[in-house]
């Protein structure tokens, strides 16, 4: 099931985040069906998969968004199978959507601000009267919100157009430097180079390996772009019909005759 | 147009930053002597305190509707839970009780409970905040029109409750309403170094509604501009992502119905005893519909549209067409006075509202444009989550 590289147990101090035996069924429909996965801290891993094959499902479930049918999910040493998706935010896990879920009708910088929530304190009354602390931290978001626009690569003068406003690239722009703004450990990252051209995927492949590094994050890539994949993963899982058809690095995925199969069809 | 619009801001933007504050102190002061210039038992007073009484009912309402987008269409609930306060722990109507808490020597020996204006209102603010979330509770997991239903359904419960109160006992012989009896002679508010206030000086009257405006406007605009009110515009502009970003959908919500129902509370509880009296019938379905048309009318999610369109739709109600235009129809020879039709005058106005600026008089920046095609189109996509 996994590479000699990375050990699948639960308790690895290695794996930020461990899936076992994850199936979601729809009705009779069965989306992902028995997968098991782990992300190695640090690292950059890939899911694969052809349309429809349960990648943006089994996102779905390690965010909280779906609940499994059943199968079990670890973030560190914590069960967090059933727990709400602000919580799993809260505990450092941060995504961003195939389709941009920006809040168009906010500014970008509200937008991270946003993504700051989990880790805010200020309370109803605190609110209200203002007090010099709720000042400070919202003066710090804000600071914050700024520096990360400026960091994901958003000029200076767009932080705050609305998001809806922005060009597509920009709104991607915007939608991860949301997702950092929680101080997340874990970075999940649905199609971040769908509709962009092959100059804008190079640099955001480049940008991942910068996060990673400066940021120390792990990142966890659903991803079409087999030449980004190729290029940034350490290491791919392939889902073909909710079911993980192989795993390994990305030159042995790219070997892999089932996974040829899955995309290209039965050779005759 | 759009010309027009980019030279106000400019001209905004140009104004020096004390402006803002400097208005808003000139405008109070104004509020506070408005009511030198009127006789103190002019009508137009009277209809100036209703108003004020109806605007901060917007507001409240305009949390829920307007900053967390969850169309309530039971706000009248509040209205009755509010006016029952003053009738709970401002009357002689708990007989068996002799509870006296800073209030005028005058009913000091009297049967009933008998606590000060503030603590009735705080009393208000509480019990209105507890059915809020009573009634937030079951509506977290729908969407849009079933939230409206279901708000609907509440609204209802609680006015059912009010007329058929009369049969739950408590004890004593006491029972939980009047119904449509009524509870009459509910205590005036009382204030040391002011005294009981008396319907025939209504100066203190607006005083102490616009207090109670001053403070429901500063809590919404602060709140407005926190990290709860950015949460519960990402909720309403799109649930999954918000949910996704951190924020607690379930504590989000049930705090916008809380806080919007304790404001309608306060204003209930208000007009309670500024009618001196209770009574079940007040609470029908159409107070609900009258303070939406407020928000509507003001421009969803917009503080200042909120207390414009509750000035404004207040100033029509009790004011322009009992007293002023009332006997119109007759100078035309219409045997029908204008009162008889104030329903359909009110549907008449919220047309043409809808009709030549739907997002409302005084609307806000993002609901504008929500209402333009393209975002809505966009969340309409949006609403359903990818598989």
């Amino acid at each position: 099931m996994s590479t000699d590289a990375v050990t699948p147990t639960p308790t690895a101090a290695a794996a930020v985040m461990v899936a076992q035996e994850l199936t979601k069924e729809f009705g009779g429909l069965v989306a992902v069906n028995g997968v098991s996965f782990d992300v190695p801290r640090h690292g950059i891993v890939s899911l694969i998969g052809p349309n429809g094959a349960g990648k943006t499902t089994f996102f779905n479930m390690l965010t909280g968004l779906y609940k499994p049918t059943r199968g079990r999910i670890l973030l560190g040493e914590r069960d967090v199978t059933r727990s709400r998706p602000d919580i799993i935010t809260g505990l450092g896990v941060a995504r961003t959507f195939q389709n941009i879920r920006l809040f168009g009708a906010m500014t970008a910088l509200e937008n991270v601000m946003i993504g700051r929530h989990s880790r805010m304190k200020a309370g109803v009354f605190g609110s209200i009267v203002r007090t010099p602390k709720v000042r400070a931290e919202e003066r710090a978001v804000r600071d914050r919100g700024r520096e990360l626009l400026r960091y994901v690569g958003l000029r200076e003068d767009t932080a705050d157009s609305l998001a809806s406003q922005l060009s597509y690239g920009d709104q991607r722009r915007v939608e991860i430097a949301r997702a950092l703004a929680s101080d997340p450990q874990l970075l999940l990252l649905d199609e971040p180079t769908a509709g962009m051209n092959p100059q804008e995927s190079d640099a955001l492949t480049g940008f991942m390996r910068k996060l990673r590094d400066e940021l120390s994050l792990t990142i966890l890539l659903i991803e079409h772009d087999m030449k980004v994949v190729m290029g940034v993963s350490e290491r791919v899982t392939v889902l073909d019909h909710g079911e993980k058809i192989a795993e390994g690095s990305p030159s042995e995925v790219r070997n892999d005759p089932r996974v040829i199969e899955a995309y290209l069809g039965k050779q005759t | 147009m759009s010309e027009l619009r980019a030279q106000l801001q400019e001209w905004r933007d140009a104004l020096p930053p004390w402006f803002s504050r400097a208005l808003a102190a000139v405008l109070i002061v104004i509020g506070i002597l408005l009511p030198i210039f009127f006789t103190p038992a002019s009508g137009f007073l009277d209809a100036t305190v209703k108003s004020i009484a109806y605007a901060i009912m917007a507001l409240g309402l305009n949390i829920v509707v307007g900053f967390a987008g969850l169309l309530d269409l039971g706000y009248v609930a509040f209205y009755a839970l509010g006016a029952y306060s003053v009738g709970w722990f401002g009357s002689a109507f708990f007989f068996k009780a002799k509870i006296h808490v800073l209030v005028a020597s005058a009913i000091s020996q009297d049967i009933g409970i008998h606590l000060n204006f503030i603590l009735i209102l705080i009393a208000a603010a509480i019990i209105c905040a507890i059915a809020g979330v009573i009634i937030g509770l079951p509506t977290l997991r729908l969407r849009g029109d079933y939230i409206a239903i279901v708000t609907l359904a509440f609204g209802e419960i609680v006015a059912v409750l009010a007329v058929n109160g009369t049969s739950i006992h408590l004890g004593g012989g006491m029972t939980l309403t009047a119904g449509n009896l009524g509870i009459s002679g509910v205590d005036q508010p009382w204030f040391p170094g002011i005294g009981s206030f008396t319907q025939l000086n209504l100066r203190p009257w607006y005083w102490l509604a616009f207090a109670i405006l001053l403070v429901v406007l500063f809590v919404n605009v602060r709140l407005r501009d926190s990290r709860l009110g950015r949460a519960w515009v990402a909720l309403r502009e799109d649930e999954v992502a918000a949910v996704s970003m951190g924020i607690p959908l379930v504590r989000t919500k049930l705090l916008a119905y809380a806080i919007g129902a304790s404001i309608g509370g306060l204003s209930g509880a208000f007009f309670g005893t500024y009618f001196t009296e209770v009574n079940a019938g007040q609470f029908a379905f159409g107070f609900s519909i009258f303070i939406l048309a407020m928000v509507i009318v003001g421009g969803m999610g917009s503080v200042w549209g909120a207390l414009l369109g509750g000035l404004l739709l207040g100033y029509i109600n009790v004011y322009l067409i009992p007293d002023v235009l009332n006997n119109l129809p007759s100078k035309f020879g219409l045997n029908f006075s204008l009162t008889d039709v104030n329903y359909g005058i009110f549907g008449f106005l919220l047309l043409l509202v809808m009709i030549l600026r739907p997002q409302g008089l005084l609307p806000e920046r993002r609901r504008t444009l929500e209402l333009t095609a393209e975002i809505a189109a966009q969340d309409a996509e949006l609403t359903e989550p990818t598989v």
